[in-house]
């Protein structure tokens, strides 16, 4: 692979510029190239790698912490209590590397990225929040995704993952005070003025509650008359543990749990899950299986898009388009339930495959949808996209550069709004994605109507790849034939003690995947969105970090809604495209 | 004694057929909307779904009547008041037909301009009264949104006066016996049409109540009887705005066969179902662009209007 090259060309020039001490290179197991560097380093590397180089990393793709003081395969890594590991990625080239930094102590403390990145902030925040990083020289070091009153860093091994290895909840009328104190919105702790010349501004709450977030957001507002000035973006009302959980469930349970991060997005989020669990365990997936998931990812994809479709319009006013989407969502999980057997959250891949293969007569409703939806999204372009009033309210609203979204970690629809053709699928084909004919759509602006007609595209892209599925769904198995594929195939287990054994043991402890760390991304509906495993050679990952395409998007809130007007705030989140269960997780 | 019976039914009348239909509006909205939008609406509750409007009125009138603690108490009661009043005033001096009306005015039609004035403070002082951010946002925006297409709805309907050398509603009527004022006063219909949209704070110009960006606007603290007031006033200014359409533009209860009652019932409901396919199509613009369409379009349009049918008005005496 390329990648072993880049890392010993990018190792040997760092060592170069910066001396060798401290530095050393490492690899992932699917080939992902990794470099440790000593903390104090970072400021000097960091730019090097994103801008001053020969080979450069201009997007820091995501940022996640591991706490290492339990884990008992190292892999000859650096010595660490925590570790800082920085994801960083090249579209031109399509590259990653993780620059991975030892920290030591309990609460170790390391300077922040934020002047190199500002979209470094708040994954600084949430390491601070789940880790107790300290990062010095943070600009808000609070905590981001856990209440503001909340006691212990989650993610710490120490820290309970159960609800029964902690204190009964209780709500006493003092602590309600307490929580309801830490949730008021004081302008001074973000360095915003309540008053400017002879100006009053209005501090608006959007949310939590609030129809036009889709779920639980909440923005502050800082408003001079309708005008937004400054906006301050509050998450984490949606937090669930997912990461935690990965860590106390089994390979084989936690894909359930992939499902409901985008919920909207279904078996697209078992996907990069799988590839990072067959990394780890060296599992081929026939092309059967390949082909079946790609159909399913496509399926879902119209899905997802379909309802940002109906939301969008909603958003601006238009009232109806959203019940018109909605029964044609409702049509694809009527073809989903026919081969998962649920709708939303099917929970259909497996390591190794997926979990049965299709049923008989499948063809004939995939095939029935694909011709009833074409005729209906023309009708919507009438209705939605042609509309003067919806033209007027998205045209030239919320827009933001290509430079811009690449420095912020945009992905997805919203970057090639800005005219980047970029699209992974095709970059750097997974799953058998090389296989299929399909365009990458793209627009020029970088508006909300832009970010809208991408999406529009999209879904007739995403048809075009199930027709292909359709009609050249291979033959052969829906599942590889390896010992850590779970379940085993089940005609097998009827007929060998060895493989029905095998299949007890995965199901009721799990199965065992050897040590490794490994990092798998797809092209997800609202952008790219990628699993970091580390295993210790346990039933269940060491650590699973999660990263997801709407929480950079979110970041990217004030940068866009300043100057702009509540309306255009709304038309911004609606296409924007967010679900808030995958920017918490 | 005769005439007072007379006049107590026809008041009684016209009370109960502008709030009754008014309801039935709710009924009717959302099984078009449901329509509309592939679904089926209310249809469980009596025949089609049609004592949906005694459940809906049971629902709301038995809610808590919750006056927040932080409102101008007061000034938050009256409001509503403030709102209905005007829009059941206007309906005394319509001429339905000939020989009912409550009050067969001779200058009807500047009393429902002036009414449709009055109905603005209703709203501001509702927002106001709330002390709450999202209702403060709502009526500030009422406020500019009603003062300024009221401008191009009196201008609009001066075409209409000038022709029928009137400001009688029952004059207007019986001079478009020949030709409806429709034909004339097209761009006239269209200006006073839209400023009735706007006056009556409907999608596509629901601003000052922007579901998914203000949550309800200027009544978002209201609740029980105080919010079905600002309910059936809406319905009452779509009622409202329809019959007077009718009445100035598609002459009002003229036509052939039909009782000359029925036919303004037709026109008027017609022109309802208009007001709702809006609402099931429209997107909503921005403030701003709102006010623009309304000084840099509709206003050019109404005083060009004014100044044409003058003109040719002076030329034919």
């Amino acid at each position: 692979m390329v990648a072993v090259e880049t890392q010993m060309e990018l190792l040997s020039a760092v060592k170069h510029k910066f001396g060798a001490a401290g530095f050393s290179g490492g690899e992932m197991k699917g080939g992902t190239p990794v470099i440790w560097a000593p903390a104090e380093k970072l400021p000097q590397l960091l730019p090097y790698l994103k801008s001053e180089g020969d080979r450069t990393f201009p997007v820091l793709f995501d940022m996640a912490a591991i706490d290492e003081r339990l884990r008992n395969h190292r892999l000859n890594q650096p010595e660490a209590d925590f570790t800082l590991a920085y994801h960083l990625f090249s579209f031109d080239r399509v590259e990653d590397i993780y620059v991975k930094v030892p920290l030591a102590g309990a609460y170790p403390s390391v300077r922040s990225i934020v002047d190199i990145w500002p979209v470094a902030n708040w994954y600084e925040r949430e390491a601070w929040d789940m880790f107790g990083i300290v990062f010095e020289g943070h600009p808000h070091l609070r905590r981001l995704l856990m209440p503001l009153t909340w006691e212990g860093h989650p993610l710490r091994k120490e820290h309970p993952a159960r609800a029964t290895e902690m204190e009964p909840y209780r709500l006493p009328e003092a602590r309600e005070e307490k929580e309801e104190q830490a949730l008021r919105f004081r302008p001074q702790d973000w360095g915003i003025s309540r008053r400017h010349d002879d100006t009053d501004f209005l501090f608006l709450n959007v949310g939590p509650q609030h129809p036009g977030t889709h779920g639980l957001l909440r923005i502050v507002l800082q408003l001079d008359g309708e005008v937004i000035v400054d906006a301050v973006p509050d998450i984490g009302y949606h937090h669930r543990g997912a990461e935690k959980m990965g860590e106390r469930q089994t390979w084989h349970t936690y894909i359930p749990y992939t499902d409901r991060i985008d919920y909207l997005g279904g078996v697209l989020n078992n996907l990069p899950y799988m590839m990072a669990v067959e990394q780890l365990a060296g599992i081929r997936v026939p092309e059967r299986a390949q082909a079946i998931r790609v159909m399913l990812s496509e399926l879902f994809r119209i899905a997802s898009h379909l309802v940002w479709y109906g939301t969008f319009a909603q958003d601006v006013g238009t009232m109806s388009p959203v019940f018109y989407m909605f029964t044609d969502r409702e049509r694809i999980f009527d073809v989903i339930a026919a081969i998962c057997g649920d709708r939303m959250h099917p929970n259909w891949f497996r390591i190794g495959g997926v979990a049965q293969d299709l049923p008989r007569g499948w063809d004939r409703l995939v095939r029935d949808f694909l011709a009833y939806l074409p005729p209906r999204l023309k009708e919507y372009d009438r209705i939605v996209m042609q509309n003067r009033i919806f033209k007027a309210r998205t045209k030239g609203v919320g827009a933001y550069s290509l430079e811009e979204a690449i420095e912020w970690g945009v992905t997805g629809p919203g970057l090639r709004a800005c005219g980047l053709e970029w699209d992974l699928r095709k970059k750097r084909p997974y799953s058998g994605y090389e296989n299929y004919e399909f365009d990458i759509p793209t627009a020029s602006g970088g508006d909300c109507y832009d970010r809208a007609v991408v999406r529009v595209a999209e879904i007739r892209q995403s048809i075009r790849i199930v027709e292909q599925c359709v009609k050249n769904m291979p033959p052969g198995p829906y599942k590889a034939d390896h010992p850590l594929a779970t379940t085993p195939p089940k005609d097998l287990t009827l007929n060998d003690i060895e493989t029905l054994i095998t299949h007890f043991l995965q199901v009721g402890w799990g199965p065992v995947i050897p040590p490794g760390e490994a990092m798998a991304a797809v092209e997800a509906a609202k952008g790219i969105n990628s699993y970091f495993l580390i295993s210790d050679g346990g039933s269940g990952p060491y650590r699973l970090r999660i990263r997801t395409p709407s929480f950079p998007h979110l970041q990217m809130i004030p940068l866009i809604s300043r100057g702009a007007m509540i309306p255009d705030l709304l038309a911004i989140l609606g296409s924007i495209d967010y679900v808030l269960a995958d920017v918490d997780r | 004694m005769y005439s007072a019976i007379i006049s107590l039914i026809t008041v009684f009348g016209v009370i109960i057929a502008a709030l009754s239909a008014s309801a039935g509006l709710i009924w009717l909205e959302r099984r078009l909307l449901a329509l509309w939008q592939n679904r089926y609406g209310p249809n469980r509750v009596g025949p089609f779904g049609l004592l949906q409007v005694a459940a809906d009125m049971i629902k709301i009138l038995s809610k808590e009547d919750w006056v927040p603690p932080f409102a101008d108490a007061a000034v938050f009661v009256v409001a509503p008041a403030a709102i209905i009043v005007p829009a059941l005033l206007t309906f005394a001096v319509i001429t339905y037909a000939p020989g009912i009306a409550v009050a067969d005015l001779n200058i009807g039609l500047l009393f429902f301009l002036a009414m449709s004035s009055l109905t603005v403070y209703g709203v501001v002082l509702a927002g106001w009264a709330s002390d709450s951010k999202y209702s403060l946002l709502g009526s500030m925006r009422a406020a500019a949104q009603m003062l300024s297409y009221e401008v191009y709805m009196s201008l609009s309907l001066m075409g209409v006066v000038m022709l029928a050398g009137s400001f009688d509603l029952r004059q207007i009527v019986e001079a478009q016996k020949g030709l409806w004022y429709v034909a004339p006063q097209f761009s006239g219909m269209l200006i006073f049409l839209t400023a009735g949209i706007a006056e009556t704070r409907r999608l596509p110009f629901d601003l000052p109540e922007a579901e998914g960006e203000l949550v309800a606007g200027y009544h978002a603290e209201y609740s029980g009887m105080k919010f079905a007031l600002f309910f059936v006033e809406e319905y009452m200014g779509v009622t409202l705005i329809s019959v007077l359409v009718s009445v100035l533009f598609f002459g009002g209860w003229l036509g052939p066969l039909l009782p000359p009652l029925a036919w303004l019932a037709v026109k008027t409901l017609f022109f309802i179902c208009f007001f709702i396919l809006l609402r099931a199509t429209f997107p909503r613009p921005r403030y701003d662009q709102l006010m623009s369409f309304g000084w840099k379009v509709m206003l050019p349009l109404a005083l060009a209007n004014l100044v044409i049918t003058g003109g040719i008005v002076l030329a034919s005496r």
